[in-house]
């Protein structure tokens, strides 16, 4: 069956510049965010393979140790700020929520449209502290020396404190959205459960983005007038800038991460055919994870001179963050069990996040474990843990959610035995740079140094080896997703027939998404009961 | 719905009157009990009166009692995230130097905290008391 481009859509409804920097179409801000985000995953990447080839020797290669320090800096604070942060829910949520909930748009789409300036603006903050002195704090911005530095700290605090009003105003929309624009006769839980991951991620947003605003701007006020909150010397406990910090950086892993275990319910069930195991449990273990997220974040701060019953506590409570997390892999399983699985692109990413996260996963365990983290904080061990959980976990998500809605979005579909290629590369890459990071951290490696003991050499450089295949393998993705974009062949509305309601939709869809008033007729994964329409291949069932 | 009704819903001139009262008195006690000295339960007791003062602007005069439920869940749960902030934090802040003793030097001899610790008042011996603490963190912190 040929498929063609619908005549009229989205993306020549309108024309010229001007209907892209004043639209209020939630899928053209959905792809304003997706230009500017994934320039800024070009950018950490440079950062990325810029650190990983100053260590392939223990000698100085391109920086010394401050410059090393601004490569690392730069690489954690674009990456986590500007890319992941704002990735799934400001691409794919403003893409294809208000379409799989039946709506016409969001509900505040000129707020819609603020969020993506204020982005903007925060990412003009940041570019302009890169070209002024850069920063060397690392993401954290720890005090003291946060406090004390001479690099364009001011700037950089500026711009993440502005970019955290662009992840509250989405988060806001998106949660009135979801209460009030759903389709007549979809209840809650006849939602698909990438709309409830986004709703668990949206209620973090905006309960604790503003908590990163104060500690930000109190930073500010320390080194601009002195306030002495953080500093000693005034009898302020630079600790404290820890807990605040923290109070909002944990629960931004779990803003960074449920979008992605979302995406992950999506595909599984698709390119499984089946209905979704344990929708109830996969829904209400986000908002578990959501709430179990606020009450741990002292597991950062073991030894930084917490008290010790604070320790206790935090590492304690840090075990059940696991239960939630596991509830979804074991519920995912039991989906694919018996399934007639199809290993399409989009599946293929949602299989390697189900191995990645759970390394992940488990070594987070490890990590919140008290005895244990004296030993390996601050070694690459917790590098590669935190990789596993955000490229292994959420980068594996998004590009298999680009791949899934890619002939949505613009209509055409990408080449698929490219895409195959890239995720195997990118699959291996992965694992080759971060896996010898878990066994460098246990004999002692200490992360952000840009030189190490020579005992490191052969694992340094296998690292840095794994990072130059995934930089072939993001690189070969940009170029055959842009081909697609101009030169795919035409999709059809549901080329992976599923279920979800933005593929009763044209490929690209119009303007205002559905002709007409959007009724729900069958439930997100209800396989065993209806058959897809409009789908463009049969699949053979392995 | 609801919520149109919550807006018309005008509340008679006298509980205004009660309420505003009712703060004044509260005002009252709060000054008067300033002047006596309860030794630990001080700030519990100006805390509390400052909790039921705000508890009745906040049912009365922000209608909270009368509006949709949806927003006194709100208000509550920011309250209740604060206090976990709040709380989580002291265990750390209290707690400091339960199992080892804190030995430490002053950061900066010649900051100003340990200028006023030496006049050797009540308030400024917390805060020299407090600037060990800190002083204790500082040393470890520098060795990352
Ligand atoms: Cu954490």
């Amino acid at each position: 069956m040929e498929h063609t481009i619908p005549e009229k859509h989205y993306l020549n409804e309108a024309t010229g510049w001007k209907s892209w920097l004043m639209t209020l179409d939630h899928k053209r801000i959905g792809i304003l965010y997706m230009i500017m985000v994934m320039f800024s995953f070009f950018l950490g990447g440079v950062f990325a393979l810029l650190l990983r080839w100053e260590l392939i020797s223990p000698d100085k290669i391109l920086m010394g140790p401050e410059m090393y320090n601004q490569a690392f800096s730069l690489h954690g604070i674009i990456m986590i700020f500007l890319f992941i942060i704002p990735s799934i829910p400001a691409i794919l949520g403003n893409f294809v929520m208000p379409l799989m909930i039946g709506a016409k748009d969001v509900a505040f789409p000129r707020l819609n449209l603020a969020s993506w300036y204020i982005y903007v603006i925060g990412f003009c903050f940041a570019v302009y502290a890169l070209f002024t002195g850069g920063i060397d704090t690392g993401w954290t911005f720890y005090t003291p020396y946060s406090n004390e530095t001479t690099t364009a700290v001011i700037p950089i605090l500026t711009a993440a404190f502005v970019l955290g009003f662009s992840s509250i105003f989405t988060g806001l929309n998106f949660i009135v959205t979801i209460h009030k624009l759903r389709a007549p006769g979809m209840t809650w839980f006849q939602l698909p459960l990438f709309v409830w991951a986004i709703y668990a991620t949206a209620l973090i947003q905006v309960l604790a983005t503003p908590v990163l605003g104060i500690t930000l701007a109190l930073l500010m006020l320390e080194r601009v007038v002195g306030i002495g909150i953080f500093d000693p010397a005034m009898g302020g406990d630079p600790v404290l800038f820890q807990h605040f910090f923290w109070f909002y950086s944990h629960p931004a892993v779990y803003i960074m991460i449920l979008p992605g275990m979302g995406i992950i319910s999506e595909l599984i069930a698709t390119f499984s055919h089946r209905r979704i195991f344990g929708y109830k449990f996969i829904a209400f273990s986000s908002l578990g994870i959501a709430f179990t997220g606020f009450l741990v974040w002292g597991h950062h701060m073991f030894v930084s001179g917490q008290s010790d019953l604070a320790a206790v506590i935090f590492s304690f409570l840090t075990f059940f963050v696991g239960i939630p997390s596991g509830i979804k892999i074991l519920n995912w399983m039991a989906t694919m069990y018996k399934g007639s699985i199809s290993l399409d692109t989009p599946m293929l990413w949602a299989l390697s996040f189900l191995i990645l996260f759970s390394i992940g996963g488990f070594t987070g365990i490890v990590l919140g474990t008290l005895s244990i983290d004296v030993h390996l904080h601050d070694t690459y061990f917790v590098v590669s843990h935190f990789h596993y959980v955000m490229v292994g976990g959420t980068v594996m998500a998004i590009f298999g959610g680009l791949h899934y809605w890619w002939p949505k979005i613009w209509g055409r579909m990408y080449n698929e035995t490219l895409a195959r290629i890239a995720v195997v590369l990118i699959f291996v890459g992965f694992n080759v740079t971060f896996f010898v990071q878990f066994i460098m951290g246990t004999q002692g490696m200490p992360r952000r140094y840009y030189t190490y003991l020579p005992q490191f050499q052969g694992m340094h450089g296998f690292s840095s080896i794994g990072a130059l295949i995934m930089g072939v393998g993001f690189l070969l993705i940009g170029i055959y997703l842009i081909h697609a974009i101009f030169k795919g062949k035409p999709a059809g509305p549901n080329p992976w027939r599923a279920l979800t309601m933005e593929w009763e939709t044209p490929s690209p869809p119009r303007a205002g998404n559905f002709e007409g008033a959007q009724r729900l007729t069958h439930g997100p994964y209800d396989y065993d009961k209806v058959v897809p329409e409009n789908a463009l291949k049969q699949y053979k069932t392995l | 719905m609801k919520d149109d009704a919550a807006q018309r819903h005008i509340l008679p001139l006298n509980l205004y009157l009660a309420v505003g009262s009712g703060l004044l008195v509260l005002t009252v006690i709060t000054v008067a009990v300033a002047q006596m000295d309860f030794g630990q339960m001080n700030l519990l007791i100006a805390m509390g009166i400052a909790v039921v003062k705000a508890t009745l602007v906040a049912m009365f005069f922000m209608h909270l009692k009368y509006d949709n439920r949806i927003y006194m869940l709100v208000f509550v749960g920011s309250l209740l995230f604060l206090g976990v902030f709040i709380i989580f934090t002291m265990f750390d802040t209290l707690r400091r130097g339960d199992i080892y003793e804190e030995i430490a030097e002053p950061y900066q001899k010649e900051a100003v905290i340990y200028r006023t610790a030496e006049t050797g008042t009540a308030s400024s011996h917390a805060a020299a008391d407090s600037s060990h603490n800190a002083a204790e963190t500082e040393t470890e912190t520098s060795d990352h």
